[in-house]
């Protein structure tokens, strides 16, 4: 239900992402990073807490503004869009926040069916097969009528999904999907991402630091250090990758070039000064 | 709860505001009251004014026939000029009525009463007949005193030998 | 250097303060100038009036019977010193309508309604939910603090006007009913003495003006606060604590405006 992109802009890649910068406060977020996200692949963004991968999804949504650099989504530059041309472009692109953000004052049903309600003016009946539909891909067509806080904690992910399908988006954008979740859960959330993907030809954006899962279902690889891209590839590129940090980061090892001991003076220091200094109280 | 639940208990909700506001109005403040009657424009000079304020009542036998309007000093004659708006369907004051400044109660606000004349000409506003000549100025608390204190003494000093 | 530090500091405090007031500024006039299409907006201005209007009637119509029953007891004890127990209905209706019924609903209101939607809006901001509205494209200014600032602004009055007619009865309850003053006396004085458009209009516009305020606290409050647990804990504080400072200083403006000049 987007504008289908012209001409000029069906590239290979759905998003482009040139020359990014971003800073919040003192700390340098990104620094001239480029990403591409290639049309109808799962493309992940992994790195450590806190490298600003949830970041990166909010400058693609048009929630943030980057500093300087061009977030380009089917030819647009998001950043320079006009409020309702951002508007017509979020119809295109589907989120599933970390937390599945359902709206708790309502139910399933109309928490599904609230980007339908607010981008077309179908009618109700329309409106009520689209939204059973979306629930039957998830598998929750039954829980349609329950209120968010009745949902477990995987059910409520899911029906989130359903919302952020609602309107047949090209791109959807999942914010740590696997966090936090049971193996059933996960591999339930694997399986739908994958087939979503196939079955609707949606490019994905996946934002993660599960290795295990990501690397089982992605295409394309960016891991995100020290607000640079320091390693991109296939699964398979990136696990043969000869980057020290990459393969700490990929084999979850504890210490390497991100260090384990918080910068301190050193041990041997720290214990035997304390103790010449006090003297001989203790 | 349902949407039909909560319309109407919105409803209800708003409808008790409604019947409060109706209840100030008429029982508390007593609005019908004072309204909008039409009223004529009368005049009175004083001595001294006390506490009477703007819109302070003015009776007749104790029954509210208008308001003051405004309290100016005269320029002229260095007097408190006060102006009264009567209510169009009370027009037999005689123009030699008498308008004293009263207290209601002891704690109570100050209003003018007037007690009418035996003359036959009435006050109606118009340019001639316009002005309360007779009037009585607020008791000044200070003033009653000395004037019991002096009657006190005078009373208790012997005939002169 | 300390000096230089606590200058640096002075100054980023303020800043912020004025960045906070600027932000609050906008919200305000996005709430009030972006009212969402007529046949979304008026459910959920209803579903709002109930949650905060509706709900607080309880509380707002048991304060005023309590504060109605205790002027009757004081001002009947103060009155009866100066022989003027018969001018108690207008002791009592004037104390409520020009000045406890609006500032006591608004405080009440204040601790209750306005401190649930600043919990409500900074959850909704906690769990992603406004974000994810404003990725769907919908506007949450819009969607969600409009309504609920609509609903503040209707309701106060709303409830002040009835905690006012609850507590004149409640004087009358204890001072005919209890302490035997003449029934006649209590309403008559009363309504000789009150003033509709002075007394109770005042006291009308005054509420409306804490609608505002108090309600426009705690939306931006919420709307602003950290998303945390603990950023959430503190916008409620604050939004108590500065509704209660509003009210009271705009009640000392608006009572030296409207009666000041006697």
């Amino acid at each position: 239900m987007s504008p289908s992109p012209t001409a000029a802009q069906a590239g290979p890649n759905l998003v482009e992402v040139r020359n990014l910068h971003f800073s919040r406060g003192k700390r340098v977020i990104y620094e001239n990073v480029d990403l591409n996200i290639a049309r109808g692949k799962v493309t992940a963004i992994m790195g450590p807490s806190g490298s600003g991968k949830t970041t990166m999804l909010r400058f693609i949504g048009g929630q943030l503004r980057p500093d300087s650099g061009k977030v380009l989504v089917n030819g647009q530059n998001i950043p320079e869009l006009s409020r309702d041309a951002l508007f017509r472009a979020r119809a295109g692109m589907g989120m599933l926040f970390q937390s599945g953000a359902l709206f708790t004052d309502i139910s399933v049903f109309e928490n599904v069916a609230f980007p339908i309600r607010a981008h077309t003016r179908l009618p109700e009946a329309l409106i009520r097969e689209l939204v059973l539909l979306k629930l039957e891909a998830v598998g929750l067509r039954g829980a349609a009528e329950l209120m968010p806080a009745e949902l477990s904690g995987g059910m409520a992910r899911r029906a989130a999904l359903a919302r952020a399908i609602a309107l047949d988006p090209d791109m959807i954008m999942y914010d740590e999907p696997f966090a936090g979740q049971d193996p059933i859960v996960m591999g339930v959330l694997v399986t739908l991402i994958r087939t979503l993907s196939e079955a609707l030809g949606l490019t994905t954006v996946i934002v993660s630091h599960d290795i295990h899962e990501t690397l089982s279902i992605a295409d394309y690889i960016y891991v995100v250090a020290d607000a640079k891209v320091i390693g991109e590839g296939t699964p398979d590129e990136l696990r043969a990758s000869n980057s020290p940090f990459v393969q700490q980061f990929l084999n979850g090892k504890p210490d390497g070039p991100v260090r384990f001991q918080y910068p301190a003076p050193s041990y041997r220091d720290e214990v035997l000064g304390r103790a010449n200094q006090s003297g001989g109280r203790r | 709860m349902r949407m039909r639940t909560i319309e109407i208990t919105v409803g209800l909700f708003m409808l008790a505001g409604i019947l409060a506001l109706a209840f100030l109005a008429l029982k508390v403040s007593g609005l019908s009251a004072d309204g909008s009657q039409p009223t004529y424009r009368l005049y009175a000079h004083y001595q001294n004014t006390g506490g009477l304020a703007v819109r302070a009542k003015v009776t007749m036998a104790g029954v509210a026939i208008g308001r003051v309007s405004a309290i100016q000093l005269d320029p002229k004659t260095l007097t408190a000029k006060v102006t009264i708006d009567i209510y169009k369907s009370v027009n037999q004051i005689s123009d030699d009525s008498v308008a004293s400044i009263l207290t209601a109660g002891l704690l109570g606000e100050q209003y003018i009463g007037i007690v009418p004349g035996a003359s036959d000409t009435m006050l109606d506003g118009s340019d001639k007949h316009n002005e309360i000549e007779q009037t009585q100025s607020a008791l000044v608390l200070e003033d009653l005193i000395g004037k019991f204190l002096f009657n006190k003494a005078t009373a208790d000093k012997p005939a002169a030998p | 250097m300390a000096a230089v530090e606590q200058v640096r500091r002075l100054g980023e405090g303020t800043i912020e303060a004025l960045r906070s007031l600027g932000a609050a500024g906008v919200i305000l006039w996005q709430a009030i100038v972006m009212v969402p299409r007529p046949r979304t907006a008026v459910p959920l201005l209803v579903r709002q009036l109930y949650s905060v209007g509706v709900l607080s009637l309880v509380i707002i119509a048991v304060s005023g019977l309590f504060i109605g029953l205790v002027l009757g007891l004081q001002g009947y004890n103060i009155l009866k010193d100066y022989g003027s127990e018969s001018a108690l209905g207008t002791f009592v209706a004037k104390t409520l309508v020009r000045e406890l019924g609006p500032v006591v609903t608004a405080l009440l209101f204040a601790g209750r309604a306005g401190s649930a939607l600043t919990a409500e809006i900074g959850l909704m901001k906690a769990t992603e939910q406004l974000a994810s509205m404003e990725m769907i494209g919908v506007d949450p200014l819009r969607r969600i603090v409009a309504p609920r600032f609509w609903a503040g602004v209707i309701a106060m009055p709303v409830l002040a006007v009835i905690f006012s007619a609850i507590g004149v009865f409640g004087g009358k309850l204890i001072g005919v009913d209890w302490l035997g003053l003449y029934s006649g006396s209590y309403w008559g004085n009363m309504q000789s003495s009150m003033v509709f458009d002075k007394d109770i209009l005042n006291g009308i516009i005054k509420s409306v003006v804490f609608g505002v305020a108090v309600t426009w606290i705690a939306v931006f409050q919420g709307y602003d606060c950290e998303p945390t647990s603990e950023g959430i804990s503190r916008a409620t504080t604050r939004t108590v604590v500065y509704s209660s400072l509003a009210v009271l200083g705009l009640d000392f403006i608006l009572t030296a405006v409207m009666f000041g000049g006697f």
